[in-house]
C-alpha cells in the first residue's frame, strides 16, 4: 500500500509500484490535466510538482512518490488564477493547448526557485518541455508578464 | 422552410467543467436534443422543428471551392446557432479545433453577425454530421476560407427573425427596429428586448431566403477583425480541456497495439503466453491489416487490452512477435535518395512548358543548377493519435481527436458493417493535427477492438514511438532546377525537376508521379516571369504510408524555388530581395498559360488569381518591416522568402547569426502575410509564429529516415523538434490590412514554407554557405 498525498489528499494505492505516476494520477484518479506526450522525459508535458520541484510524471514511479505531495496543474491554484495562468491567457499563449499544463507547472516550478529570472534563464529551466505548436515567444512574454504581475 | 433555431444542448460535446465524461455524458447536440425535445439543463428551452435547408452554396455549376467539397456548406442558422431563454447563445463549431482557433474564430463570425454579447457566448463541438453542417474535413487551411459567408449568413438570418419578432411584438415595422450587442432595440420608443425573450417565438419564424439575408458592412463588425479571449483559454491553463487522450468512462478499458515495423509487413509468429500473465491484462486481439492501398485503415498487429494503461503497455512489451516484413523490408533512405537524385537528374515527365527551355539554355550567357534534398517528416503533434470508442446496444460510439470526423464514421461503418446511422463521432479537442489526425486509422483500430468487449468502452493510445514509427510522413524528395541568365544577369530559362513519392499511393495503386493537387503546391504554379519555363515530375515509388503534414509539398518546393532564387542572385551578383522581385516581374495576374487546369487548392481562379502584385507587395512589406538592408553584427545574415500557398502570400525575412563554431542562433523573424481578409488577427499571428516554429524544426533538426523497411527514430531524442532556446527572440507578423473585395486565404499552413529558405538564405548571407540538403544538421560545424 502506497501513501500519496495528490493536490492536498490523501490517497492511496495498491498496485504496481512501478507503474509510472502519470498513469495513476490520468487512469486512477481521472486528473486528465498531466498530459502524455512522450513516455521517456523527453518533452514534459507530463511535468508535475513533487514537493515542489518539477518532475517528469511519466519516468516518476508511483513508489517514488510515497509520502510526498504531488501537484497537479487541477492543483495549482484552486481558482486557476495563479500568476502565470491569468498571463497565460492575457497573452493567449495557447494554440492546441495539450503541453501548456506542463510548461505552467514547469514554469510556476522556476519562478519558486528564481523569482525574476532572465530570458536565458527561462530558455534553461523551460528547454524540457516541447510545443510542437511553437508558442514559445509567447510563452517567455507569459512568464515576464507574470514575473511583473506578482 | 425552416426554423431558426437549433435544439438545446444537453451536455457540451467538449465538456469543459469539472465533470469527466460518463457513459452517457457526451453527446450529440443535434441529434440527442432533437429526440428529447425540450431538455431542462442550463435553462435552455429551444424545441425547433430541424429541417437542414440544405446547402446554398454547394452543387452549383461551378465545382470550386466549398462547393467542390462533399456537403459543401450549410448555412442553417438552425444548425449551428440555439438561444436559451436566459439568453445564452450556444453556437455549434463543426470544424476540428487543433490549435487553429477555429473554435473561436468560427463561431466569432457568426456572433458578430447575431449581434450576440461574446461573454454570452458557449461554443460546442459538432459531431460528425456533414448533411447538417456541411464538409467538416478540417485541413487544407479552408476552415475561414470555406465557412466565412455560410457562418455570417447563418448569424445574420437568427439576427433578423429575431429582430422581426420584436418588431412583431412591438406592433412596428422590422425595419424600425435593430438588433445590438444581444438585445433588438426600437430606437424610436426606446424599447428593447432581450434575446433571450425573443428566441422562442423567433425559432419558428421561417429563415431569410438567401437574397433576402440582410449581412453587416465591414464597418459594422463588432468583432471580426478583433482578438477575442480563446474559447477554451481558461480550460487550457486549469487542466480540464479535454483531448483525445483524456476522455474516461466508468468501466473503460485501455489499448495499445504492436504493429508491423515495416508498412506492409503482418504477424508471421505470436507467443502471447507471458503477455497474459502481467495483472492488469484483460485480452490480446489480432488486427488484419489493410492491404495496398493503405487508405486510413489499421496497419494491423497485435493489440493488449488492459486494465489500465500501464499494464496496456506491459503486455505490449511482453508479447513475442516475428514479423514478416513484406514488400517493403529494404526501403533505405540513404539508397532511396541515391535514386531519386538520379531520376531528377533525367528529363521526366513534363507538367508544365512555356517557350523553348533547352534552346534558352543553350544560349544562355550564364548557367546554374542545384539540387535539394528533404528527408520525411512526422507531423508528431504534442498528442499521438487516441480514440475511444464503445459499440453498445447496436451503436458505436467514438471519442477521437480527428479532424475529418465523416471520414472517421464512414470508415467505422465500413469496417465494422454498421450502418452509418449507427456510427457516431464525437470530437474532442486535438492537441496537435498538423495533418496527422485527418487520417482516422486509429479510431479504425479502437472500434475493431471495442467490438470485442462486449459493450465495454475501450480506450487506444498511441506511443510516442506508435507515432514516430507507424504514421503517414511527409514525402521524401529531391528537386533540382537549373537555370540560364543572360549577360546582365536576367532570367531567360528554368528547368525544375521535382520527385517525390505521392500521398496518392495511399488511395489507388502507387501512381509513382505526384497528383495534380501536390505539383500545384508551389512547382507548377511558379509565379515567375520567365519566357522559357518548364517543369517536370519523375518517377518515384511509396515504400511507407505518405500522408499530408502542414503545408504538404509547399515545403519542398518551396525551398528549392526560394533557395535558387537567391543562388541565382548571388551569381547575378544581385540583392537578393531585388532578384526575387525581378524573378517574379511586373504585378499582374499569373496566366500560368500552359496549364489546362490550375489546381490553385481547389479554388476557381477568377476568386482566386495568381496575383504577383500581392506576392510582390508582401516581399516588400516585410523588407520594410525587417530593416532589410541594415547593417547586421558580423556572423549575421539576412535572408527572404516569398510563396503564395493555400491561396495566401507569405513574405518572410530571417537572420540568421552563425558562431564561429558553427552555432547557430536566430534573433528574429519578420513575416508579411495577406490572406484577403482578417477575422481574428491575433489567431492569425499565432498561426504565422507556429508555423515558423514548426518550419525551423524542420530546417534545423528534423528527419524520418528508413534502414531495412524500418523507421530509424523512435521518439523526441531522435526526432529532433525545435525547443524555447531555439525560438527568435522575436517574431514579427505584419498583417496586411483586410481587403474585403478579395476572398478569405488560408492561415494555417502558408506560413510555413517561406521559413527554410529564409534561414539558409539567412546563412549563406552569413556565412557564405549554401544549405541545400535539409535538415541542416550538423552541416555547419563541418
Amino acid at each position: 500500500m502506497i501513501k500519496l498525498r495528490i493536490n492536498g489528499q490523501e490517497k492511496q494505492f495498491d498496485g504496481d509500484g512501478e507503474m509510472p505516476l502519470l498513469w495513476y494520477l490520468r487512469d486512477e484518479l481521472g486528473l486528465t490535466g498531466t498530459k502524455f506526450g512522450c513516455g521517456i522525459a523527453a518533452c514534459g508535458a507530463c511535468t508535475v510538482h513533487l514537493d515542489g520541484e518539477a518532475v517528469r510524471s511519466c519516468q516518476t514511479p508511483i513508489s517514488a512518490a510515497e509520502n510526498a505531495a504531488v501537484t497537479t496543474i487541477e492543483g495549482l491554484d484552486p481558482q486557476g488564477n495563479h500568476p502565470l495562468q491569468k498571463a497565460w491567457r492575457d497573452v493567449a499563449v495557447p494554440q492546441c493547448g495539450y503541453c501548456q499544463a506542463g510548461q505552467i507547472m514547469q514554469a510556476a516550478a522556476l519562478l519558486k526557485q528564481t523569482p525574476s529570472p532572465s530570458d536565458e534563464e527561462i530558455d534553461t529551466a523551460m528547454w524540457g518541455n516541447i510545443c510542437r505548436c511553437g508558442t514559445y515567444t509567447r510563452i517567455r512574454a507569459a512568464i515576464r508578464q507574470a514575473v511583473k504581475g506578482a | 422552410m425552416t426554423s431558426l433555431i437549433n435544439t438545446p444542448v444537453t451536455e457540451p460535446v467538449i465538456p469543459s467543467a469539472n465533470d469527466r465524461i460518463t457513459g452517457e455524458g457526451i453527446t450529440n447536440v443535434s441529434r440527442r436534443g432533437v429526440l428529447k425535445g425540450i431538455v431542462a439543463g442550463g435553462g435552455l428551452v429551444l424545441a425547433a422543428r430541424i429541417m437542414p435547408v440544405g446547402r446554398p452554396f454547394a452543387q452549383t455549376a461551378t465545382a470550386y471551392g466549398a462547393a467542390a467539397m462533399p456537403h459543401g456548406t450549410v448555412n442553417a442558422p438552425s444548425a449551428f446557432i440555439s438561444i436559451a431563454k436566459d439568453g445564452t447563445v450556444t453556437i455549434v463549431c463543426h470544424r476540428s479545433e487543433m490549435g487553429q482557433g477555429v473554435r473561436t474564430g468560427m463561431p466569432q463570425i457568426v456572433a458578430d453577425e447575431l449581434e450576440a454579447d461574446w461573454s454570452r457566448v458557449r461554443v460546442v463541438n459538432a459531431t460528425g454530421d456533414e448533411e447538417k453542417y456541411g464538409n467538416q474535413d478540417t485541413d487544407g487551411s479552408r476552415s475561414t476560407r470555406h465557412f466565412m459567408p455560410a457562418m455570417r449568413e447563418a448569424g445574420a438570418s437568427a439576427r433578423m427573425m429575431l429582430e422581426q419578432t420584436a418588431a412583431k411584438r412591438w406592433g412596428v415595422d422590422p425595419s424600425e427596429v435593430s438588433a445590438s450587442n444581444h438585445e433588438v432595440v426600437h430606437k424610436a420608443s426606446g424599447r428593447k428586448l432581450g434575446y433571450g425573450e425573443l428566441a422562442e417565438e423567433a425559432a419558428i419564424l421561417e429563415v431569410p431566403a438567401k437574397d433576402q439575408i440582410k449581412l453587416k458592412t465591414p464597418d459594422q463588425f463588432r468583432y471580426i477583425g478583433k482578438g477575442l479571449p480563446l474559447a477554451d483559454g481558461f480550460d487550457i491553463t486549469v487542466g480540464k480541456a479535454m483531448y483525445g487522450f483524456d476522455t474516461w468512462m466508468e468501466g473503460m478499458n485501455y489499448a495499445v497495439v504492436a504493429r508491423p515495423p515495416v508498412f506492409g509487413g503482418k504477424v508471421a509468429s505470436l507467443d502471447d503466453s507471458e503477455a497474459k500473465k502481467i495483472p492488469g491484462v484483460l485480452k490480446i486481439v489480432r488486427i488484419e491489416g489493410t492491404p495496398a492501398p493503405a487508405k486510413f485503415m489499421p496497419l494491423g498487429g497485435v493489440a493488449v487490452i488492459a486494465k489500465n494503461t500501464w499494464a496496456a503497455m506491459k503486455g505490449r512489451d511482453a508479447l513475442k512477435i516475428t514479423w514478416d516484413d513484406g514488400p517493403h523490408k529494404s526501403y533505405d533512405s540513404e539508397a532511396y535518395r541515391a535514386q531519386m537524385e538520379e531520376t531528377a537528374r533525367k528529363p521526366a515527365k513534363v507538367v508544365r512548358n512555356e517557350g523553348d527551355v533547352d534552346a534558352a539554355l543553350g544560349k544562355a550567357a550564364k548557367k546554374l543548377e542545384a539540387e535539394y534534398y528533404i528527408p520525411h517528416l512526422a507531423q508528431a503533434p504534442m498528442e499521438p493519435p487516441a480514440a475511444t470508442v464503445r459499440i453498445k446496444d447496436g451503436k458505436c460510439d467514438v471519442w477521437a481527436c480527428v479532424q475529418a470526423p465523416q471520414i472517421t464514421r464512414t470508415d467505422i461503418a465500413e469496417k465494422l458493417g454498421m450502418k452509418f446511422e449507427d456510427v457516431t463521432v464525437h470530437v474532442t479537442l486535438l492537441g496537435g493535427g498538423f495533418g496527422r489526425k485527418s487520417k482516422p486509422d486509429f479510431a479504425v483500430e479502437a472500434a475493431l477492438l471495442a467490438k470485442e468487449m462486449n459493450g465495454a468502452p475501450v480506450k487506444l493510445l498511441w506511443t510516442r514511438e506508435d507515432d514516430i514509427r507507424h504514421g503517414y510522413y511527409h514525402t521524401v524528395s529531391a528537386e533540382r532546377i537549373e537555370a540560364g541568365m543572360d549577360a546582365n544577369g536576367k532570367p531567360v530559362a528554368w528547368l525544375h525537376r521535382s520527385v517525390a513519392p505521392s500521398i496518392v499511393s495511399i488511395f489507388a495503386p502507387d501512381p509513382k508521379h505526384q497528383g495534380a493537387f501536390e505539383l500545384g503546391m508551389g512547382l507548377v504554379d511558379v509565379p515567375f516571369d520567365i519566357p522559357n519555363l518548364r517543369c517536370e515530375n519523375g518517377e518515384a515509388e511509396a515504400h511507407a504510408r505518405i500522408g499530408w503534414f502542414r503545408s504538404v509539398s509547399n515545403i519542398p518546393h518551396a525551398f528549392a524555388i526560394q533557395s535558387f532564387a537567391a543562388e541565382m542572385a548571388h551569381a547575378a551578383g544581385k540583392d537578393q530581395k531585388d532578384y526575387l522581385l525581378e524573378l517574379m516581374g511586373p504585378a499582374r495576374v499569373a496566366e500560368l498559360k500552359s496549364l489546362d487546369t490550375l489546381w490553385n487548392y481547389g479554388e476557381s481562379t477568377k476568386m482566386y488569381p495568381v496575383d504577383v502584385g500581392r506576392l510582390r507587395h508582401v516581399t516588400e512589406l516585410v523588407a520594410e518591416k525587417a530593416g532589410w538592408g541594415r547593417k547586421v553584427p558580423e556572423r549575421h545574415g539576412l535572408g527572404i522568402a516569398a510563396h503564395r500557398s493555400f491561396v495566401t502570400y507569405v513574405a518572410t525575412v530571417v537572420e540568421a547569426a552563425v558562431a564561429e563554431d558553427g552555432t547557430l542562433s536566430i534573433p528574429r523573424i519578420d513575416v508579411a502575410i495577406d490572406c484577403g481578409n482578417v477575422v481574428n488577427p491575433d489567431r492569425i499571428r499565432s498561426q504565422v509564429e507556429g508555423a515558423c516554429i514548426m518550419g525551423l524544426s524542420l530546417a534545423l533538426s528534423s528527419e524520418i529516415s528508413f534502414k531495412d523497411g524500418r523507421v530509424v527514430q523512435g521518439n523526441f531524442d531522435d526526432y529532433v523538434v525545435a525547443r524555447i532556446d531555439q525560438a527568435p527572440r522575436e517574431i514579427n507578423v505584419h498583417i496586411v490590412p483586410s481587403n474585403w473585395d478579395l476572398a478569405p486565404g488560408g492561415v494555417g499552413e502558408p506560413g510555413l514554407p517561406p521559413l527554410a529558405p529564409a534561414l539558409t538564405n539567412a546563412i549563406f548571407a552569413a556565412t557564405g554557405k549554401r544549405i541545400r540538403t535539409l535538415p541542416i544538421g550538423e552541416q555547419l560545424k563541418a
